[in-house]
């Protein structure tokens, strides 16, 4: 009987095997690639590009000494946190809450909006973004319409105008999901709250975010990963510059990985970038368990 | 669909996915040869794509059975770059056949990537008609040869007449000194204020473009230079880079260059040939032999009127010094791969591409200097356009970039040097004390030469 059962259980994970083959052959597999590349000399031409060397820790001893690594490691995290974190996050939580207030023909068009975006493939909506934000795009020529004089955004401005562009895209998925906690919240309690004289406030508070508590910690962990990511936008955008101003670790590592040829060096920004995802991923996860205790 | 049958596909793509990447590329049969050609195409460039579909017909016209397979890159030089160096990682998707920038050939043959011509360039009659300076552009550290030069190029000052007459500067303008430059431009701006008088490219986004057309014109007009050859050793500490920094800070501090933010768009030279000169709104830009290509007739910003509005001057040395002019020079090559299968097949390409009437068509087209000696001769050649001469002078003064390894870094360093200094970031001696570590930490002591 229980050979058996054990064999049904079994069976039952026949159809997750080929997505998990699928994971290990294009997800795992670079990433061992890319890590076993940062700990050699791989590069694009040059001697070490067909017979590279191992080379231990050198990449990252190098990236210590990197003036262009620690500030580029800081904009990562600033990206995130304004883009991801702060801006994703709280402003898909702040729409989804009109939302369910709204009247249906309201929340309809804002929901469109918002999602439109998000629709749009990355790269169309990144020359979007660009076109706005450019010396003749079309937030200076709204500025000008107004009477007043707009600047060079992704000159001047390029780490603003490059979070704000992540806001724009990526706020529709923290829409989405905090929708769907807030639809799930049982009105009686609420109710309840509301009988007792908690203010609106108070509900929120006490009430409505110590529901969703969960989807929070599900909805930071994606859309920080999906940020950290990102790579099209901020490269069509400014490219990294002015001067490595907008330079985050996925611009760092592909400059030197392929423009540089440094395919080592590259690949050991790109491990580093990893760990940082790691760090938050257990960050949440843990703030996840919490949530479910 | 069902639940199963999803299951089932799900499955079958599996199994294909795994059996495909498991499976050996199949040889090529004797009689039924392909030849893959890599090269560069855009919008804006696509003479190269012409010569090679010429010479795919007059090749496969005496080759029968063999394919030419022509896999044009759309890319800008430096993501043509990367593209092809990831192609010829791999065996497997090396191409026979390829457009290879003179700078990275040593670097590729010390990668392996090249095949060594020598044997077969023995019996091209065709051979005699480089001269030796030309054939070093496709040798390697070990002296054999390579690549074989398409075409070469200088760089000069390209000026708009009508600009320079407006504000009383007497034409043809050559310049004798850095200083004299400065003025010019002053007089310019005073007379037009609207008008970019005179413009140098900085920063990272134009790539090459911020050094070749701008900061070596600058640097090897001083009494120092970015790398010595007898010493092979990479130059820190000199007073000349200071210089240059300082002079382009003096153009884009005074606004007589774009702004810095124009400078750093990497489309900012589309901006110079396709609408500043021609419509008068910029008075001189340093820039390359190439430039009437765009301007002639089936370039990608026709101007009737070039021949008549813009001069060539030869870009002067900083006090006048001898020889009194510098100029840059690149180019490109024809290589072949050193995995191709069919290597002797893959040379006759390479020949038949490179054939008197190819590339004289090429040479014309995209407004090269002539290497072959034969087709420098011809009449057609020196009629192409009404610059040919000046330009080709500019050979006597020219300089060539150190191709080392190294050197793709290095440049990437005074790329940075040059953007720090005109967005005002740092001085000219902080950008170029940065500069000095940065390439230390990137050769090593050894080999940098303190000045």
């Amino acid at each position: 009987m229980s050979a058996r059962k054990s064999i049904r259980q079994q069976l039952r994970l026949l159809p997750v095997v080929p997505s998990v083959l699928l994971l290990l052959l294009f997800l795992a597999a670079p990433v061992l690639w890319s890590f076993h590349a940062s700990f050699t000399n791989a590069a694009l031409t040059g001697r070490n590009a067909r017979n590279p060397a191992w080379t231990g820790v050198d990449n990252y001893a190098r990236l210590l000494t990197d003036s262009a690594f620690p500030a580029s490691a800081v904009l990562t995290i600033v990206f995130v946190v304004a883009s991801a974190i702060v801006g994703q996050n709280l402003l898909g939580l702040l729409i989804a809450g009109l939302m369910t207030r709204a009247r249906k023909p309201v929340s309809a068009v804002v929901g469109t909006a918002v999602v439109a975006a998000w629709v749009l493939p990355e790269i169309v909506a990144a020359f979007a973004a660009y076109a706005y934000f450019s010396k003749d795009g079309t937030l200076n020529q709204l500025l000008a319409g107004a009477g007043w004089a707009g600047a060079d955004w992704l000159y001047a401005f390029p780490m603003v105008a490059v979070v704000l562009a992540n806001i724009w895209r990526g706020t529709a998925f923290s829409m989405l999901v905090y929708r769907a906690a807030l639809a799930d919240v049982p009105q009686d309690i609420s109710e309840a709250a509301l009988m007792d004289g908690a203010s609106n406030r108070q509900r929120l508070v006490f009430i409505t975010l110590p529901l969703i508590r969960s989807s929070i910690a599900t909805n930071l962990m994606l859309v920080t990963l999906q940020t950290l990511a990102v790579f099209t936008l901020i490269w069509v955008m400014t490219a990294g510059g002015p001067s490595n101003a907008s330079t985050t670790l996925p611009v760092l590592a592909y400059q030197e990985a392929f423009k540089f040829g440094d395919i080592g060096y590259g690949t050991a920004i790109a491990s580093v970038l990893i760990v940082l995802g790691l760090v938050f991923g257990i960050a949440y996860v843990r703030l996840l368990k919490g949530a479910n205790r | 669909m069902h639940r199963p049958a999803r299951l089932l596909v799900a499955l079958l793509s599996a199994a294909v996915l795994l059996a495909s990447s498991a499976c050996s590329p199949e040889q090529p049969a004797a009689e039924n040869r392909t030849l893959k050609i890599v090269y560069q195409k855009t919008d804006s460039f696509t003479a190269l794509d012409t010569l090679f579909k010429d010479a795919k017909k007059d090749f496969e016209a005496v080759n029968q059975g063999t394919t030419v397979e022509l896999q044009p890159i759309e890319a800008n030089d430096d993501d043509y770059g990367t593209k092809l160096a990831l192609a010829l990682r791999s065996p497997e998707t090396a191409p026979d056949v390829f457009y290879e920038d003179t700078f990275k050939v040593r670097s590729d043959v010390d990668a392996g990537y090249l095949l060594k011509l020598d044997s077969y360039l023995e019996k091209w009659d065709d051979w005699e008609a480089y001269s030796e300076a030309v054939k070093a552009a496709g040798t390697g550290d070990d002296g054999g040869i390579y690549a074989v030069p398409l075409g070469t190029d200088t760089r000069g000052i390209w000026y708009n007449k009508k600009v320079l007459q407006k504000a009383g500067i007497a034409v043809p303008w050559q310049p004798r000194t850095w200083g004299e430059i400065l003025d010019a431009a002053r007089k310019m701006k005073a007379a037009d204020p609207s008008v970019v008088p005179f413009n140098m490219y900085a920063g990272k986004a134009s790539g090459e473009g911020s050094v070749m057309q701008s900061f070596y014109e600058l640097l090897y007009g001083t009494d120092s230079e970015l790398y010595d050859r007898q010493e092979k050793k990479w130059v820190v500490g000199s007073q000349g880079f200071t210089d240059s920094l300082a002079f382009l800070k003096t153009l884009y501090d005074e606004k007589l260059a774009v702004t810095p933010a124009e400078a750093l768009d990497a489309n900012v030279w589309k901006k110079v040939f396709g609408e500043w000169l021609p419509q008068g709104k910029m008075g001189a830009v340093v820039e390359g032999s190439y430039s009437p290509s765009f301007w002639q007739k089936g370039g990608s910003y026709e101007w009737a009127g070039y021949a008549e509005d813009m001069g060539v001057a030869k870009f002067p040395t900083q006090r006048g010094q001898e020889p009194g002019g510098v100029s840059m020079s690149g180019g490109w090559t024809l290589a072949v791969g050193a995995d191709s299968k069919n290597p002797d097949q893959a040379f006759q390409f390479l020949a038949t591409a490179l054939s008197k009437k190819n590339s004289l068509a090429f040479t014309i087209a995209s407004s090269q200097i002539a290497v072959r000696s034969d087709v420098a001769a011809e009449p057609d050649y020196l009629a192409a356009n009404p610059f040919v001469k000046d330009v080709s002078e500019l050979v006597s003064v020219t300089h060539y970039r150190p191709a080392t390894a190294d050197y793709p870094r290095i440049s990437a360093a005074v790329q940075v040097a040059t953007e720090a200094v005109i967005t005002g970031t740092l001085s000219p001696r902080e950008a170029a004390e940065q500069y000095d570590k940065t390439v230390r930490d990137l050769v090593g002591d050894a080999k940098v030469l303190q000045k």
